[in-house]
């Protein structure tokens, strides 16, 4: 395995003193596919949302390819809380990242290949013939060379959500983020998205992905975490959390696939 | 009998007052028709000014400092709350009730454009404040995570989207705006609703009156098609 991308160090959040995230610490290697489960209200979205810093953390540390992007500082009366990076350190650090929605958030006024190409030109200043050839290159890729033109609300929710994994691979991330990406889909449609998402597997594209999907998150990780209250349980690899002795696990995953 | 007698009466009738409403377009229809070119400088001259105005307050009322939200909100409410009429007649005689300031009949014009302006923004303010927070927060949280800035996100993904939401309520303001601008006539500004109210007076008839209904109500048909055609526009994506 490769270097380290991302380091989270005790990881915490909370809402109105109710704290979701107790302890978090995590860290993905390059090439590696991570997936997240546990019950609903165990902190799954919490966590990928202070980890593409969409919600500020209370405290801990959050760092990507080395350079830290928050850490804790104590001030003179002694409360801890989380400092974020420059903002010009930021733009670089946010380039390593991307995030895909469980409903997709595409523009609805963009079509399929201006939502594609329209944050590499006018972010990343990349070359708009440029942007074109790698979203072309993209849009064979998940099988949507025909979609180039139309518009979101013209296509399939699968079809969409295929958009939006676009959409951020446009941006070449380091590291791709998935909030139950199936979550709102059928399952006819689901099984188009966990296919493209296995062939980025295929292809070594670091991951992490929360999902309920047990029999994906089998096949497709490198390794599980299973988080439960704000904190994670348990990890290993597949074989290793779908032969656990642990009996939160055991019990989770036996309602999953019921 | 009797009946038919009443109906061919009441035909014969109603033929006269079309006659009557139709010579009298002719006969007075330049003196009307000037009265109308008022009416649109008021119409347009109101949007011109009070749309991006209202996109101002809009902000405002939207702050993150207290005391500009409040300062806008108070505005708001005052603007809608009270009549137009009155706001026309406070802008008009204000300056001299409150600093003794004597302004010329030609402080008319303007003073009608200013409380119009003031007013509408009000109300458009409002119309895209509801249209901007209209807007589901996933589409922020996706820009932000693709790298765009905030003015970038608020002009390339928000902004063309709230145009189209606030669409049909802009479209309502805009007709009650035709109509509105006949209260000009509360301090004698010769639009069309003016003049068609002094010949109604000279002549003892209610015909001119209708003949500036037909105007508003034709006036209205334009405005109604354009903003049609709009909507008709934005009508690519949903
Ligand atoms: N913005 C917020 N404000 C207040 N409470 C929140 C907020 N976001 C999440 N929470 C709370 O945090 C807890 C964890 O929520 P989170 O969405 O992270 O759970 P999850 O594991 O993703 O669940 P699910 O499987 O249902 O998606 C929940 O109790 C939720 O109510
Ligand atoms: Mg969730």
């Amino acid at each position: 395995m490769g270097s380290k991308l991302l380091e989270i160090n005790h990881m915490k959040k909370g809402f109105d003193g109710k704290g979701v995230l107790e302890d978090i610490s995590l860290s993905v290697e390059e090439g590696e596919v991570v997936s997240i489960i546990g019950p609903s209200g165990s902190g799954k979205s919490t966590l990928l949302r202070c980890a593409t810093m969409l919600e500020q953390m209370d405290g801990g540390e959050l760092i990507y390819q080395g350079q830290k992007a928050a850490w804790e500082k104590t001030d003179k009366k002694g409360n801890t809380k989380c400092v974020y990076a420059t903002k010009e350190q930021m733009r670089q650090i946010k380039k390593s990242f991307g995030l895909v929605f469980q409903n997709f958030n595409l523009f609805p006024h963009y079509t399929v290949m201006k939502n594609i190409i329209d944050a590499p030109v006018s972010v990343d200043k990349v070359p708009r013939k440029e942007a074109e050839e790698r979203a072309w290159k993209l849009l064979r890729q998940l099988g949507l060379e025909d979609k180039a033109e139309a518009y979101p609300f013209q296509l399939s929710g699968g079809q969409q959500q295929r958009v939006s994994i676009a959409r951020a691979l446009a941006l070449q991330p380091k590291i791709l983020f998935f909030d139950e990406p199936t979550s709102a889909l059928d399952p006819e449609l689901t099984v188009e998205v966990l296919k493209v998402i296995k062939e980025l597997a295929k292809e070594h594209m670091t991951m992490i992905i929360v999902t309920h999907e047990m029999q994906f998150a089998r096949e497709v990780s490198d390794r599980i975490i299973f988080m439960e209250q704000g904190l994670i349980q348990e990890q290993g690899t597949p074989e290793q959390i779908f032969s656990s002795s642990n009996a939160r696990v055991r019990d989770f995953i036996g309602k999953m696939n019921a | 009998m009797v009946i038919a007698s009443i109906l061919s009466q009441l035909l014969e009738d109603i033929q006269g007052m079309i006659l009557s409403l139709a010579s009298f377009m002719v006969t007075f229809f330049p003196q009307l028709a000037e009265g109308f070119l008022v009416t649109v400088q008021i119409f347009v001259l109101t949007l011109l000014f009070s749309m991006p105005l209202g996109m101002i307050i809009a902000f405002g009322r939207m702050s993150k400092i207290r005391l500009i939200r409040t300062l806008s909100k108070v505005y708001i409410s005052v603007m809608r709350g009270t009549p137009l009429m009155l706001q026309i007649l406070v802008v008009y005689f204000g300056p001299y009730y409150a600093f003794g300031i004597k302004m010329g009949s030609g402080y008319r014009f303007p003073a009608v454009i200013i409380a119009f302006v003031i007013n509408y923004a009000a109300y458009f303010a409002e119309i895209y404040r509801s249209g901007i927070e209209s807007m589901p927060v996933g589409q922020y949280e996706a820009a932000q995570i693709l790298g765009y800035s905030k003015s970038q996100t608020f002009f390339k993904i928000i902004l063309p989207q709230v145009f189209k939401r606030v669409l049909p309520p802009v479209t309502n303001e805009t007709i009650t705006l035709v109509k509105d601008t006949s209260m000009a006539f509360t301090i004698s500004v010769a639009e069309m609703f003016t003049i068609a109210k002094q010949i109604g007076a000279a002549q003892t008839s209610i015909m001119p009156l209708m003949a500036a209904g037909v105007f508003y109500y034709i006036f209205n048909l334009i405005v109604a098609f354009v903003m049609e055609s709009l909507e008709k526009k934005f009508s690519y994506y949903r």
